[in-house]
């Protein structure tokens, strides 16, 4: 019996969390934010991809390190806390999971290959399986797609999009076939792109095995919230950290604020909360990784869930312990606070998830 | 990450198992009052049906077959097992699936037992053990006093040395199970010139001894059962002390972090989750079951949230015991002040959604789960204030775990 995250678990997420600090600081963070940082986008992306975060979760005989979703799990902590501005809980973890699961042979070899060789990179919108804002929705019939689709991840450069109807069929369509429109978000958050998409009559093709059957994509979205806990994880213990140290370093009334009652007592109440956090969101993976279908779908939900409230106490507080400071852009705190409230808001919010809860477990009749 | 407990351990469970199946359902004849409401806090179901057993008759069975005093050596009483933590897990589990009433717990099994296993002299192990492992022996703990609280250390209950007996007079406070114990283990200052901590030795005391008052200290529950105790000249035998003169204060905090843990277990706060589960479906308002009221609804999933949490913390934590050296960063120190927390959440929450049935308690004919969800939810805000308050607990948590600097010293006036 063994629980936490294995040696080349830890090893892969030192190595992103390393990377990281070292290329993506808070200033070319900045720079990225205010759109002079394509090239600083470009080098991270890449030196990102050169530890092999594209192959983690494409099987063996498509070329990948067959890997599970704890593995996952780990490098997307480390994105987290570094608040790596590069696509990977739609391009690397929902897509080729959707491919693997919902494609046919055929599919499955025309795509996964490509994804561990780096040729293509999806982009994945599901929002309105999850719950349809402004009435937005696709349909598929006579092989073409129409209709619209809101906060699609990772779609910005990406080559091919999968998107779901409201009933759970997932679609590819390329990402510059004719007929297709992206129009990029304004969110709080510029670490990461979201997409409103429009479709008419767009050439796709549906991954086989999700007609009428939408067990696939609860698959993906179980996966999708699993990785975006455990990004909203090391965002929150990046956010705790800070505040520990910033708190031994300011000094007001002679003493460093850390030595007051009234702000250790915030940082342990933040610590506190988070700690069982890391045990619950690697629990979830590892339900998903052994097929415990019925406590993973249980456990995914209530990860999403949990951690977004942890978190959003997180953020605030961590935030009170810089003062003024951390109401700037001088340290830049804002950018985790940021992240973790999108977070908190894709592929279900809370509410949304623990009902979801609620009726796996036939709570609400 | 692997959470099966392997192949070799198999046999052991369906051994546990079989005793279980037998044992499903049973309860604990109760001699008198005292365990009853406990019941609750433990997490122990209340309306069992199942075989009868007498208290000392079960902590009897357990120990022969293993299930309890596990590790605890033959000649002291106990089973004589290897450690294994493992096994351990095995019975809690299957305990808790068959709803097998728990061995019996309290500060003499869980605080003094491990106490004198490592202090006590070869008379003290003999003399006491058994007969607190068989129920037969209770104690209570004299440490807090009225100005001592979360600064213990600074207990003023004074011991002499006279004539070859210890006297010793003062007063302890929130006592539990004063008024049912045979013996008190205490904290007593005997060593005055001694600095705070240096002068403190841990002494036991037969509660018959003349000069004992117990007086009953009502507490906002009316049921938690705490005293206060006073001595006036209590005179105990030399050799009634464990460990060396002075050595008291590390004595008794060798166990102290074992009882922080089992403040808040894990196990217990499922089993209220799932009565409480239980009482949403079956309780109604307006003709329909709470559970479908959406706003209480989601109260209780983001408990279930909570709950799910510190499940998995513990898994984290049984890990780290099988696995030396792995490390759980904060998951050990945290544990009473998330865990009492949760609790108390948790049990108001069961009253919120009870409105005005909410409120009833005692012998209130229409009270439900016999008053233990008012009286389990005021007893662990005891329990936040208790065994080292919670605001103690983010102290310890924000200097020993988190490195921040100790609050500076305040110049006393003289």
């Amino acid at each position: 019996m063994y629980f936490g995250l294995s040696e080349e678990q830890e090893s892969i997420q030192d190595f992103v969390k390393k990377f990281l600090d070292d290329n993506a600081t808070v200033d070319e963070i900045r720079k990225i934010a205010n759109g002079e940082g394509e090239e600083i986008e470009n080098n991270i992306f890449e030196g990102i991809l050169n530890l092999g975060i594209n192959t983690l979760l494409v099987p063996e005989e498509h070329r990948g390190l067959g890997a599970g979703l704890l593995h996952a799990v780990a490098v997307a902590q480390s994105l987290g806390s570094g608040i790596g501005p590069i696509p990977f809980v739609g391009s690397y973890v929902m897509a080729p999971i959707a491919i693997n699961l919902g494609g046919s042979e055929d599919q499955k070899k025309n795509y996964l290959p490509k994804i561990a060789d780096n040729a293509i990179r999806f982009g994945v919108g599901m929002s309105e399986f999850v719950g349809a804002r402004e009435d937005a929705g696709i349909e598929f019939s006579k092989n073409k797609l129409n209709g619209r689709s809101l906060f699609v991840l990772d779609a910005e450069k990406s080559d091919f999009l999968i998107l779901s109807d409201k009933s759970g069929g997932l679609f590819v369509i390329d990402s510059n076939a004719k007929g297709v429109v992206m129009n990029k978000l304004t969110t709080v958050d510029k670490t990461r792109t979201f997409h409103e998409i429009l479709l008419k009559n767009v050439d796709a093709e549906i991954l086989e095995k999700t007609l009428d059957n939408n067990e696939i994509a609860k698959k993906v979205i179980d996966a999708g919230r699993i990785i975006l806990s455990a990004d909203t994880l090391g965002a929150s213990e990046a956010m705790v950290e800070k505040a520990v140290t910033y708190s031994k370093e300011r000094k007001q009334f002679n003493r460093t604020i850390g030595s007051f009652q009234a702000v250790k007592h915030m940082c342990a109440e933040m610590a506190a909360d988070l700690e069982p956090c890391y045990s619950l969101v690697w629990q979830a993976a590892h339900s998903y990784d052994t097929e415990e279908i019925s406590s993973s779908r249980l456990l995914a939900c209530q990860s999403k869930s949990h951690i977004s409230e942890v978190a959003k106490m997180i953020s605030k507080k961590a935030t009170e312990v810089h003062g003024g400071m951390g109401f700037t852009d001088l340290l830049g705190l804002h950018y985790w606070f940021k992240r973790i409230g999108l977070n908190r808001q894709i592929l279900g919010a809370p509410e949304i998830v623990r009902e979801e809860a609620a009726e796996l477990q036939g709570f609400n009749q | 990450m692997n959470l099966e407990f392997g192949s070799e351990y198999d046999d052991f469970t369906k051994e546990v198992e079989k005793f279980c199946k037998e044992f499903s359902g049973a309860t604990i004849t109760k001699d008198d009052k005292k365990f009853e409401m406990h019941d609750a806090l433990s997490g122990n179901a209340s309306n069992s049906s199942g075989k009868s057993v007498g208290r000392s008759e079960w902590q009897k069975i357990l120990i022969e077959k293993g299930f309890f005093a596990r590790s605890i050596p033959k000649e002291y009483g106990g089973f004589g097992g290897e450690p294994d933590i493992i096994k351990s897990r095995i019975i809690a589990g299957a305990f808790a699936k068959y709803k097998v009433p728990n061995a019996m717990g309290g500060q003499g099994i869980d605080m003094l037992v491990p106490t004198l296993l490592e202090w006590g002299t070869e008379e003290q192990k003999q003399q006491y053990i058994e007969s607190t492992l068989l129920g037969k022996t209770i104690w209570c703990q004299g440490y807090s006093e009225p100005n001592a609280g979360s600064d213990l250390a600074s207990l003023q209950t004074k011991g002499e040395l006279v004539d070859g007996n210890w006297v010793i007079n003062g007063q302890k406070i929130w006592t539990s199970t004063a008024q049912f114990s045979q013996m008190m283990f205490c904290l007593v200052r005997t060593e005055p010139q001694a600095s705070k901590h240096a002068g403190i030795s841990f002494i036991l005391i037969p509660m018959d001894t003349p000069g004992i008052e117990i007086r009953p200290l009502v507490d906002m529950t009316l049921k938690a059962g705490f005293n206060e105790v006073f001595f006036d000249n209590v005179t105990v035998p030399e050799e009634n002390i464990v460990g060396k003169r002075g050595e008291g204060w590390s004595v008794a905090n060798s166990v102290l972090g074992h009882e922080r843990g089992s403040l808040a277990n894990p196990n217990a706060t499922l089993n209220r989750l799932n009565t409480l589960i239980n009482l949403m479906k079956e309780e109604t308002i307006d003709g329909r079951r709470l559970i479908d009221v959406a706003s209480y609804r989601d109260r209780l999933l983001q408990i279930q949230g909570k709950v799910l949490a510190v499940q998995a913390n513990s898994l984290r934590l049984l890990s780290a015991k099988i696995n030396p050296g792995q490390n759980v960063k904060l998951g050990g120190m945290i544990q009473k002040l998330v865990g009492t927390e949760l609790r108390h959440e948790l049990e108001g929450l069961a009253i919120d959604i009870m409105g005005e049935l909410g409120t009833l308690y005692e012998d209130d004919p229409n009270v439900r789960g016999g008053g233990s969800w008012q009286f389990t939810y005021m007893y662990f805000l005891g329990l936040i204030i208790g065994g080292g308050t919670n605001q103690i607990q983010k102290n310890i948590i924000s200097e020993r775990g988190l490195g921040m600097p100790r609050e500076p010293k305040v110049q006393v006036e003289v």
